[in-house]
């Protein structure tokens, strides 16, 4: 058994075993470990402060992590709908075109090359109501009173989604594309003779076969969105009065701001079963749209 | 229920011309095949028909109406493709119903026909399956249900067959014929197989870089090729074919072979011919045959030769021997033992070989 144990093969994986376990397993333990403290940044002995599930309790308890919880959602939601929506324009567009189809895919990735802090404090800066380029660009048609796009509690969320689906609606296009281009040109000839006009293709044919690329992007998207932070922080701060706070810029708020991190460690794994919900919808989709198309 | 009429079509891709000129009547209720080898255009051909490639030139009449233009949706025509193309998404019913669906065909109405279709097609088993869980035959059945459900003006088959099984393969033709038969609708069909040309077609268009050699019913074909390319791909096997020279020995005209045989020319064909001119000479296997199994034809030559291979196969045996330095096949139909080395006099039949033109490949 020992011998079996320190073996060649064990000892050649142990450097990764021990990578995983220095970055992954051990963060882990620690911070289910302080998610049940009352650990504060500022004072590390009350890491050893055990108080049992009271910080779930509070988190049960506190309507500003729900509010948070369901704008989260709501983000969620509108943001992948969208961009969903447009990847899957952009992406037939691009597939029909055959001349310069390469230059198009490399522009289409531009918004993906900029870090999302830059793409945030762009966007904060087109917004802005007083020198912002959209107000400014509204004004020359005669829109006179500046509109306060961040500073709104409606407007303010809608910025940040635009935002966001700007820089990363080429990840859905992307993905379309490639699943565009996979999908075999028989079936598709086969339903043109059968009496199908263009639209009826894509129905019955083209969307089908494209399911499985979609629930991978939404997969994805919906990891990436789920833990949106940069973007909302750098634009409003999750501002104004907390009308853009998101379940993570609370957390890193309640986390680093007032160093409650054994709070803030509750909360974020409430939060990570959002994520583990959406993964696990969209992957049951993603098996079912496969096993529609007889591919197991 | 229409004739379907090529004018001129000429199809291009960049520099490559595909299908060039060819023009074809195909009356109604006609099962026509075209045939010939790889990459001569006869998928082109059908894929132009269905409206699946642009055409680069010509017209194309499917009733009395051009349809060059036209989307494929908007000709009425089936067509069953090469590899299927069936809706992996889509269970076998479904397949057969889809285009009754697109049409806004009443749910009863698509019930009836696909029933129907699966009776002919014998897949009622099968109805709830998805393609993914179909062999190869039960797929190409499908895929032909899917055709006749529809009732098109004409049916469009690209190989259909030439996925199967050589059992499979013959019963799907047969059952291919009585389908035809049974729905009287025109059919074009391609293939690169003579034998399901032969069997299958009213006529049979042969064609060959593009370009129409041959059309004419599978007798006229095989019994009076036009050219020599025709003569060696219709009929199996082949038909042998030498290389000779006519010359004038003693005012009578003879072929000469290049290893120095000499044959006499049959009377009918030697005012076409002129002394020095480089021909093709063509006969088939059967009009060979060794002396001591068969009869001596009236107008023959005889050689003897020895035997290369026998290939015995049931109710005929092919001889495989040489005439000069050109291997030859012999068949004969009685079931006699041949052995390899054996030395055996062949009669050939004079008043059946063919000769062509050796530039232009022509029938003389
Ligand atoms: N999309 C294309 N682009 C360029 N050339 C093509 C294209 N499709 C076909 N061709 C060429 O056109 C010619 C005819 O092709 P086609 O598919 O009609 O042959 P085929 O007779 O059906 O052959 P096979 O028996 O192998 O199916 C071939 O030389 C082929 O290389
Ligand atoms: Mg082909």
């Amino acid at each position: 058994m020992s011998r079996k144990f320190f073996s060649g093969p064990f000892i050649l994986i142990l450097p990764s075993i021990l990578a995983i376990g220095f970055v992954i397993i051990i963060p882990l333990i620690f911070s289910f470990y302080t998610s049940f403290t009352s650990y504060k940044l500022t004072r590390p002995d009350s890491l050893f402060n055990f108080v049992g599930l009271r910080n779930y309790e509070r988190l049960i308890d506190n309507t500003k992590f729900w509010y948070a919880f369901g704008r989260t959602i709501l983000f969620l939601a509108v943001v992948l709908n969208l961009e969903l929506l447009f990847g899957l324009g952009i992406a037939l567009l691009i597939n029909k075109i055959t001349w310069g189809q390469r230059t198009l895919r490399t522009i289409m990735m531009f918004p993906m090359m900029f870090s999302p802090i830059l793409v945030g404090f762009q966007w904060k800066y087109i917004f802005n109501d007083n020198i912002g380029l959209l107000n400014n660009f509204l004004y020359l048609f005669g829109y006179e009173s500046a509109i306060p796009w961040l500073i709104d509690k409606y407007l303010a969320m809608g910025s940040i989604m635009v935002a966001e689906i700007w820089a990363n609606t080429s990840i859905f296009a992307i993905l379309l594309l490639a699943g565009l281009l996979g999908i075999p040109r028989d079936p598709i000839e086969a339903a043109r003779v059968d009496g199908c006009n263009s639209w009826q293709v894509f129905k019955n044919i083209t969307l089908p076969f494209l399911m499985p690329f979609i629930f991978i992007a939404l997969t994805i998207r919906s990891l990436d969105v789920g833990r949106a932070y940069d973007i909302v922080h750098i634009m409003t701060g999750g501002g104004p009065a907390m009308r853009t706070e998101l379940i993570w810029t609370m957390i890193a708020r309640i986390g680093y701001k007032d160093a409650n991190m054994g709070f803030a460690n509750a909360m974020s794994y409430v939060s990570i079963i959002l994520s583990i919900a959406f993964t696990y919808y969209f992957f049951t989709k993603l098996v079912a749209a496969r096993r529609d198309l007889g591919q197991q | 229920m229409a004739e379907v009429k090529l004018k001129n079509i000429t199809k291009k891709y960049g520099d490559v011309t595909a299908v060039q000129n060819m023009s074809l009547d195909i009356p109604h209720n006609e099962f026509l095949v075209l045939v010939g080898p790889s990459g001569c255009g006869k998928s082109t051909t059908l894929r132009m028909i269905a409206g699946l490639e642009e055409i680069s030139g010509g017209e194309i009449y499917i009733g009395d109406q051009v349809v060059n233009e036209k989307d494929p949706k908007d000709r009425n025509i089936s067509m069953v493709f090469q590899n299927y193309a069936l809706y992996p998404h889509m269970t076998v019913e479904e397949n057969l119903g889809f285009s009754l669906k697109i049409a806004k065909e009443d749910k009863e109405e698509i019930e009836t026909r696909v029933k129907e279709a699966v009776q002919i097609l014998g897949l009622e088993e099968l109805r709830k399956r998805k393609p993914s869980q179909l062999s190869g035959g039960q797929r190409q059945r499908v895929a032909m249900g899917r055709a006749i459900v529809r009732r098109p003006d004409a049916f469009l088959f690209d190989e259909p067959l030439s996925n199967l099984d050589a059992k499979l393969r013959t019963q799907m033709r047969t059952e291919i014929k009585k389908l035809h038969q049974k729905l009287k609708t025109t059919v074009i069909y391609v293939t690169h197989d003579q034998v399901e040309a032969m069997t299958l077609a009213d006529r049979i268009v042969i064609m060959k870089d593009g370009v129409i050699e041959q059309i004419g019913t599978p007798l006229e074909l095989f019994e009076k090729p036009a050219t020599k390319f025709v003569a060696t791909f219709i009929g199996s096997p082949s038909m042998n074919m030498i290389e000779a020279k006519i010359t004038n020995i003693s005012g009578e005209l003879y072929m000469e072979t290049n290893d120095g045989i000499s044959v006499l020319i049959p009377k009918h064909k030697k005012n076409s011919l002129a002394e020095g001119q480089k021909i093709f000479f063509g006969f088939r296997a059967e009009d060979i045959v060794p002396l001591k199994f068969g009869q001596k034809p009236k107008n023959s030559w005889s050689m003897t030769s020895k035997v290369n291979l026998a290939e015995p196969l049931g109710t005929e045996t092919l001889i495989f021997t040489n005439l000069g330095n050109t291997e030859v096949v012999s068949r004969m139909f009685t079931p006699e033992l041949v052995n390899s080395n054996d030395d055996l006099e062949f009669a050939l039949n004079l008043d059946r070989t063919y000769l062509f033109d050796g530039d232009t490949g022509l029938a003389i």
